[in-house]
């Protein structure tokens, strides 16, 4: 008889315990092929178990060199390429890059090109807001609201298309104006589309907004506080989703911004779900800024008619005047004149606040422009709020920031 | 509501006697030593209501320039939605270094990274100051002026893959563009649009100067 | 349980168990009816890529709607957008592990020639890393492009010595 019983499963804890508390931590790459990292970002994640302990974001596989770029090219020349920053919403980069360059120059346009471009700045919101929608369900498992928004979106192409020419690369403005004026009878196919939009918008939201899949990945998921949202430099949905109500439309007004009644949605809590609140409201509060500009769109030149050494005269003009020909050549050859400084303009574009530094010697061509992207400032807060999450949540925290790489990269 | 530059200026020197005005197109800019621009910054953060940074970037100011790189950062005001500019020079043209202020916001840690990246500006005191647009281990700084727009021929960030395919970041071929016409020179032959990069292409060689 | 209506569908009574045909005609008509495309999703026109599988498009048409972002179960590399240099080698390396048979198209100017990107970043054409059997011009292409692209892919998949490849083995091959 043994004077102690030695418990078999105590000792079989005992023995095994070493071996079972030591676990690995594993190191995943997601990216920069993954479907949930909306394009080329990838995230270099260290796991333990299903919890994620380190999170380091790699940047540049779509890093082009566009600020290189702009140093060798006339003003005017660099227009496409600020179609391809934020792809989701050219025409509010191209608006907000005119705006930069007007203001190097000094020159304010006319009030029908200011509305103009508040109309399409406010449509490329909702086209982008709406592509941020859709794979922000798709990421939390819900396919159908990614077929509509994609729907909406394309009778959005279709109106951008009549205007500009192109789906997406639209490349409308110019520096001191618009490529062209508004088409005949294109305004009222805008109030169309409005129209039909704001109840199929609220079709949409009502899929996700109670929806319990979505609201258990999404609430209380990627917190950030109203502190660390300006400490990181947030800006956009992401920023007001905190509920911190800055948006330069009210708070900087520029391009006539401050005549249109709009409200500012902000969160409460800062979590994923705010973000995707405050995306679906700026939707509605953009479709009332269209109709307001619409309703009050004023006529006269939708290109500031004094700026002859920026803005490319007219055709009829060209084709008839010596003096016109031969400043229309300078123009596209040597670029729009511009004097000498530093400027430094930013616009709320559909991710944040797109901006501008332009260093200029003079001439046509800029010495130095720096692009300030939402997407890579709102994307430096992931290190952050990635740690400590499940990995699904991090699917669901990339999804509610809506941020794309091409403008992160550019 | 923003302040006028004036009264920026002034209420900034009475505690930093070194910073001067900065002609700008636009907001208030001020100048200051690197050796001050900390401790301006901070100020600027706790007792101005500058709370948001926005951008950290630099400029080369061309080869032969000197001081030839400048730290530029840009602050915003939550509270009186107000821009200002700051310049600092780097004292080094070969070295060019500026104090980190990613201890002050968290947002400068990647726009240094990037100023690192593509200007080889150093910051000091960086928590990680490493490469974050081009790839670990690549030997230039495209945005300096001495760069050219094509690209310098270096092995691409996968040797394995480099090896199999034999494709190398090899410079971009500019020929005819883009057209640029050299700017604020009047003499025709000068002014005619052209390719402003010319360094080289597919077909000519690379000079040994580079 | 077949029921006795077989007029509706295929008719063994009528066309007997037999069909003759060349085998090339039908693994090729097997393989091009049913690419499935891996979306290297890169920039700009990965959106339009994502349009032509959407709604108004529906590349479901042409039998291309399985969008695999596994290279294992994917037939054809679809590279959108601009390829750069910290890419590239990853671009390659999911070529690599797809499975054979398999295709490229290289879908807008950037990834058939670098495009307006001519700078020390971009890669001067995906072709460099990887061989392209379709390249689509557009910057980015419209969605039909895309459709265009592959259906001129089917037809040069169509025209493979499918049979020879798959069961000639070696000897075919070196021939």
């Amino acid at each position: 008889m043994p004077t102690e019983y030695a418990f078999p499963d105590n000792a079989a804890k005992t023995a095994d315990a070493s071996q079972e508390l030591v676990s690995e931590k594993m190191s995943v790459a997601m990216g920069p092929s993954h479907p949930s990292t909306h394009g080329v970002l990838r995230l270099q994640l260290e796991l333990d178990g299903e919890i994620v302990t380190k999170c380091d974001p790699i940047l540049g596989y779509l890093h082009r060199g566009d600020e290189k770029i702009a140093e060798n090219m006339t003003y005017n020349q660099f227009v496409p390429y600020t179609d391809r920053l934020d792809y989701l919403a050219p025409l509010a980069n191209n608006v907000a890059y005119a705006i930069a360059v007007e203001k190097l120059a000094n020159l304010v346009v006319p009030p029908r090109c200011q509305a103009i471009r508040v109309i399409i700045s406010e449509m490329a919101r909702i086209s982008s807001h709406l592509l941020g929608l859709g794979a922000f369900a798709m990421d939390t498992g819900a396919w159908t609201v990614f077929m509509y928004q994609f729907t909406e979106r394309e009778k959005l192409y279709k109106l951008f298309e009549e205007l500009t020419g192109a789906r997406f690369t639209t490349s409308y403005t110019r520096i001191g104006g618009v490529a062209r004026d508004l088409p005949e009878g294109w305004t009222d196919r805008v109030l169309g589309f409005c129209d039909q939009f704001l109840p199929i918008l609220d079709e949409m939201l009502e899929m996700l907004t109670r929806n319990k899949i979505f609201t258990d990945r999404t609430v209380g998921v990627g917190v950030i506080s109203k502190e660390d949202a300006i400490a990181y430099g947030l800006t956009g949905p992401n920023l007001r989703g905190s509920g911190v109500p800055l948006d330069l439309r009210k708070d900087k007004p520029y391009s006539g911004y401050e005549q249109y009644e709009f409200d500012v949605p902000v969160g409460s809590k800062g979590d994923s779900y705010d973000r995707y609140l405050c995306r679906g409201e700026e939707m509605k509060q953009s479709v009332r800024i269209i109709r307001q500009a619409i309703k009050n769109l004023p006529g006269g030149a939708w290109y500031a008619e004094d700026a002859v050494r920026i803005f490319a005269p007219r055709k009829d003009k060209v084709l008839t005047s010596m003096e016109e020909l031969i400043n229309n050549f300078m123009i596209v050859t040597e670029g729009p004149q511009m004097p000498a400084g530093e400027v430094y303009f930013e616009a709320e574009n559909p991710k944040g606040a797109l901006g501008f530094f332009v260093v200029s010697k003079g001439g046509g061509v800029p010495y130095r422009m720096k692009i300030r992207s939402p997407s890579f400032c709102n994307l430096s807060i992931l290190p952050k709020i990635c740690t400590g999450v499940l990995l699904s949540d991090v699917v669901a925290i990339l999804g509610s920031f809506d941020f794309v790489m091409g403008e992160c990269d550019r | 509501m923003s302040l006028a530059p004036a009264e920026v200026l002034s209420a900034l020197q009475g505690k930093f006697a070194q910073v001067t005005a900065r002609p700008s197109g636009d907001h208030p800019a001020v100048n200051v030593p690197m050796a001050d621009a900390v401790a301006l910054l901070r100020h600027l953060r706790d007792e101005r209501g500058f709370d948001f940074l926005v951008d950290v970037t630099g400029i080369d100011w061309d080869v032969d320039a000197s001081p030839r790189f400048s730290v530029v950062w840009h602050l915003f005001s939550t509270r009186d939605h107000g821009y200002l500019r700051v310049v600092a020079a780097c004292a080094s043209d070969t070295e060019p270094s500026a104090p980190s202020v990613a201890a002050l916001w968290p947002a400068a840690d990647w726009h240094e990274r990037e100023t690192y990246d593509l200007l080889g500006i150093r910051f000091e005191n960086h928590p990680d100051l490493r490469r974050i647009l081009m790839w670990e281990g690549y030997p230039y700084h495209p945005l300096r002026k001495d760069f050219p727009l094509a690209g310098i021929d270096v092995p691409l960030p996968d040797l394995e893959v480099g090896e199999v395919t034999r494709a190398t970041a090899a410079p971009a071929p500019m020929v005819g563009g883009p057209f640029v016409a050299s700017t604020g020179e009047m003499n025709l032959t000068e002014a005619e649009p052209r390719a402003k990069d010319e360094s080289w292409d597919e077909r000519k060689e690379k000079p040994d100067t580079l | 349980m077949v029921t006795s209506n077989t007029d509706l569908a295929y008719n063994t009574k009528i066309e007997d168990t037999l069909v003759v045909t060349k085998a090339d005609a039908v693994i090729n008509w097997l393989r091009s009816s049913s690419i499935w495309p891996m979306p290297m999703g890169l920039a700009c026109c990965g959106i339009e890529l994502m349009a032509s599988g959407n709604s108004r498009f529906d590349i479901a048409r042409f039998g291309a709607e399985v969008m695999r972002f596994s290279p294992r179960q994917s037939d054809c590399m679809i590279v959108a957008g601009t390829v750069t240099y910290k890419m590239a080698p990853h671009v390659r390396r999911i070529y690599d592990q797809m499975a054979e048979p398999k295709w490229v198209i290289a879908m807008g100017a950037c990834a058939s020639s670098g495009g307006m990107y001519r700078s020390y970043a971009t890669l001067q054409g995906v072709d460099r890393i990887i061989p392209v059997d379709v390249y689509v011009s557009g910057c980015p292409p419209r969605p039909e492009a895309l459709l265009d692209a592959l259906i001129k892919m089917q037809e040069k998949i169509r025209r493979q010595p499918a049979a020879r490849e798959l069961l000639g083995g070696a000897k075919a091959k070196s021939a």
